[in-house]
């Protein structure tokens, strides 16, 4: 579904990704994690060439994303995105931004977009506050919101850059457990999150980043349960408390 | 020395169809135009100056540098006398639109910049991520929000357009000002020709202002909390 090949970063002088490889399978459910500057927001952003990457290559869905020739937004289409701050277009009401990307993009008409996008709500539990601006709308739901909106395109791949981090903690369990449905359904999904929990639950991968490269990798059990690497060790012990 | 029961209340009543159906007139037309030719420039340049596509930037830059960096006064001057007629014959009021427009197109072009960079930068890759071009991003994302971000900004700008259209008096248009002047020389009597010019102008930007107070609770909607 996504191969990263020798994927590097450059912002100016900083060389935030050093050279990443890696593959994720369809219907594969990958936790990424790392301490704050290890470069995962900015490896998943690569994935859909919000950050141009300086080096390397990434295939997804058998595109490949840094060649000149590719439509990129053909493929972004193809994949959702769900960013930490919601990023909810605030101008439009929930229904509407569900619905906004399927008229301008996929071009439905405007009755046939609204049903997808209120079906889409329904999905995330919302129905009920598809009028509702975001400013009107809970963290949580803000969230439910963005992720509805991600998924009425119809991606083949979720990418959620640190979903619940700005989220008061009573919100985060809603979030999640749209993210778990997700899973089971078998949505391919590359998450960045320190949320345990749910990395044990359904996820299939743990990558850990450190420094612009992968440190080490395993099933969740693996690398929260004996981790190899020595950074990987101090870094689980200040998180798991 | 005047005092208020010395005002002839019967030079004002007598000129005021005057004033009102060719000094207001020509001022509200001036206004209007500027206003919305200017906008529409505005928009189109701010776009042109935040574009990636260096020579946009640069004639984007370039321009809004004159007509910011000269006065207004000399830029109506120098388009009634020297660019326009290499074109044609115009009526000088047309030589009043350009110039003024041309203008506004400047200052609000760089209102419009500030309100699209103020948006924050999630919105544009929201609107990249879910598969929209560039330009749809702006339409229908960053625009809407930049627009409604700056309206008091710009409701400035058309009351500053509005009363600086007073200028174009120096190409022989008769606007509101100007005819003020008219009615002076003919009346020697500056209370009554002038006052009445003030209180029209006062009245228009309240106008004005109002129209802009509207566009602001229109595109404040999505503001209601729950």
């Amino acid at each position: 579904m996504i191969y990263v090949r020798n994927l590097h970063k450059r912002f100016d002088k900083l060389e935030v990704l050093r050279g990443i490889d890696c593959h994720i399978k369809p219907k594969e459910v990958v936790v990424v994690i790392g301490p704050s500057g290890s470069g995962k927001s900015t490896f998943l952003r690569c994935i859909n060439l919000l950050e141009m990457p300086t080096d390397g290559e990434i295939v997804v869905d058998g595109f490949n994303m840094t060649d000149k020739d590719t439509n990129i937004n053909k493929v972004r289409e193809e994949v959702g995105m769900v960013f930490q701050h919601f990023n909810l277009f605030p101008h439009m009401t929930a229904l509407e931004n569900v619905a906004l990307a399927l008229e301008k993009v996929r071009k439905m008409p405007v009755a046939q977009a609204e049903s997808v996008a209120a079906e889409m709500l329904d999905k995330v539990g919302l129905s009920d506050k598809a009028g509702n601006y975001p400013g009107q709308l809970s963290g949580g739901q803000q969230q439910r919101v963005a992720i509805g909106r991600a998924l009425a395109m119809r991606p083949k791949v979720m990418l959620f850059d640190e979903p619940t981090s700005a989220l008061d903690p009573e919100m985060v369990g809603e979030v999640l457990a749209v993210m778990k449905e997700l899973a089971r359904e078998g949505m391919t999904m590359v998450v960045v999150s320190h949320e345990m929990g749910f990395a044990k639950e359904v996820g299939d991968r743990v990558l850990f980043m450190d420094e612009g490269i992968i440190i080490e990798e395993g099933t969740p059990e693996e690398v929260f349960g004996s981790p190899k690497h020595e950074r990987t060790q101090s870094f689980l012990s200040k998180i798991l408390i | 020395m005047i005092t208020f029961g010395l005002i002839r209340w019967d030079i004002i009543s007598d000129y005021m169809p005057m004033l009102v159906k060719i000094g207001v007139k020509t001022t509200f037309e001036l206004t209007v135009v500027a206003v919305s030719v200017g906008t529409l420039l505005g928009l189109i340049l701010s776009l042109m100056r935040l574009s990636h596509f260096r020579l946009f930037s640069l004639v984007s830059k370039v321009y809004i540098d004159f007509f910011r960096g000269t006065p207004l006064l000399v830029q109506i001057l120098f388009i009634h006398f020297a660019v326009l007629p290499t074109i044609g014959s115009f009526p000088n009021i047309v030589s009043g639109f350009v110039a003024l427009s041309l203008n506004s197109g400047a200052y609000i072009a760089e209102i419009f910049r500030a309100g699209i960079q103020s948006i924050d930068r999630g919105q544009m890759e929201a609107a990249r991520s879910l598969g929209m071009s560039y330009p749809q991003a702006m339409r229908y994302i960053i625009i809407p929000q930049a627009i409604k971000r700056v309206l008091p900004a710009l409701g400035n700008e058309f009351i500053a357009m509005l009363k600086d259209s007073s200028l174009v008096s120096v190409i022989a248009v008769q606007e509101l000002a100007m005819t003020g002047s008219l009615v002076n020389g003919r009346t020697a009597r500056p209370f009554e020709a002038y006052g009445p010019v003030a209180i029209m102008y006062l009245i228009l930007t309240m106008i004005l202002s109002q129209f802009v107070a509207y566009l602001e609770r229109r595109f404040g909607k999505s503001d209601i909390r729950a």
